[in-house]
């Protein structure tokens, strides 16, 4: 086996541009526990937990972006939690403290779980992905960057630099069902975002299909029949059709962790519960 | 490959097998067997070392990812003065049953007090989420968190 801890992005694209099968480590949250259990092998390891450009974040105007290596402690911390409240929340609701300190935003995408808690949260923010290698630069939408179950859109020798989201003005939600509290895979999951100088409403669920999906009938809905002005919440009858148009949007399967009846019940009801929140009073929605 | 870690204030070099994870460095490279293996999936906290301050789990971090690192083991925390504050509560309130995940705690809990003011029994709770005791014995384990705090 061959280990090579990257210092810098160069090194690490260099070294991938030479081996292209290596894998790229960072967390190794998923990777190592599929390494331990014996469920894969790891001949040769890029490693860029101590690449100090993938480290940090930087705000330029109403765009925040991420470097890859950002933790889910990170997300969750002071400093980010007031930009994009989402993401934090789904940072929070990641493993255990350990786990948050080592899992990063960029591992979460590459490992593109339907499961993966932050992917809802970057779909319903039309996160854009920085993908690097040799060649250079170059950006992926993040409706493009997930593409099937634990499947990715980064070529080989590529790696993904950095993850760039807007800094909206609204309230923000994550919702998640699972198990229990503590150290759970998601079995639903949902991220509500409101962008109120666009006047819109986003919503995207994880864990109920094998990508993050967007109930785009449901925001329109929404975006159309809420009261910018007054900023109130929406009559029930209204956060009902919304509701079923977000289970609408749902594909979920039976599995391990629940069956497609109780995800698409589940996402209804965090979809309800997402909407009466995020137009509360208090919600800082109202002008 | 040369892995070099400053493993409780001092400087530990060895010539290790790649794959060689900090848990196995720790315990079979520098004999320190404080630190635990009990699941290797990441689940149950025993193996928590601190790393660069922070809380870790060495049974998913290969020793080559902490090269350079500063890695602080259970065997780290007692001084000259005796036993560290979280070790002494530890005790005094017999926050342990059978002792296996109790390295793992105490690093846990170290990290978390480190990180927090003003913990109580829930955010203890929620703070030690990563760590299993399979004896069950949290009770006195939140009551020692929260002693140390004093």
């Amino acid at each position: 086996m061959t280990v090579t801890i990257a210092r810098t992005l160069d090194d690490a694209c260099a070294a991938l541009a030479d081996r292209p099968d290596a894998v790229v480590l960072a967390g190794g949250t998923d990777l190592m526990v599929e390494v331990n259990r014996g469920l894969r092998r790891m001949d040769d390891v890029v490693a860029l937990d101590r690449v100090a450009e993938l480290r940090g974040w930087d705000r330029d105007g109403d765009e925040l972006r991420l470097g890859a290596a950002t933790t889910c402690a990170e997300l969750a911390g002071d400093e980010l939690a007031p930009l994009v409240p989402a993401l934090a929340q789904a940072a929070r609701t990641v493993g255990s403290p350990q786990i948050r300190n080592a899992a990063t935003i960029g591992g979460n995408l590459a490992t593109a779980s339907p499961a993966g808690d932050t992917l809802p949260v970057l779909a319903a923010l039309d996160a854009v992905v920085e993908v690097r290698s040799v060649h250079g630069t170059r950006d992926v939408p993040i409706d493009g960057f997930v593409t099937g179950v634990k499947s990715n859109a980064l070529a080989p020798g590529e790696l993904i630099a950095a993850v760039r989201v807007p800094i909206l003005d609204g309230p923000q939600e994550f919702l998640k069902v699972g198990t229990r509290n503590a150290m759970v895979i998601s079995v639903a999951s949902l991220a509500l975002v409101v962008d109120r100088a666009g006047r819109n409403v986003r919503v995207a669920l994880g864990s109920v299909a094998p990508v993050p999906v967007r109930a785009v009938e449901a925001e329109v809905l929404a975006s159309d029949r809420i009261d910018w002005d007054a900023g109130a919440a929406p009559g029930p009858v209204v956060v009902d059709r919304f509701a079923g148009l977000v289970a609408d949007a749902a594909r979920p399967i039976d599995d391990h962790r629940g069956t497609a009846a109780y995800r698409r019940h589940a996402v209804e009801v965090l979809a309800r519960r997402a909407l009466r929140r995020a137009f509360t009073a208090g919600s800082g929605v109202a002008a | 490959m040369e892995v070099s870690v400053t493993v409780n204030g001092t400087v530990r070099s060895a010539d290790v097998e790649p794959r060689t994870l900090l848990a196995h460095f720790l315990r079979d490279d520098l004999g320190l067997t404080g630190t635990n293996i009990g699941c290797d999936t990441s689940s149950c906290g025993a193996c928590t070392v601190l790393v660069d301050g922070r809380s870790a789990k060495s049974c998913t971090l290969l020793a080559a990812q902490a090269d350079g690192a500063e890695v602080t083991t259970i065997e780290g925390l007692a001084g000259e003065d005796g036993l560290h504050p979280m070790q002494q509560a530890f005790h005094e309130c017999h926050a342990l049953q059978c002792g296996y995940c109790t390295p793992g705690m105490v690093m846990a809990a170290v990290s978390l007090v480190d990180e927090y003011d003003d913990l109580d029994g829930d955010s203890v709770r929620e703070g030690l989420e990563g760590n299993l005791c399979r004896c069950t014995g949290y009770q006195n384990i939140v009551k020692a968190v929260l002693a140390a705090t004093e």
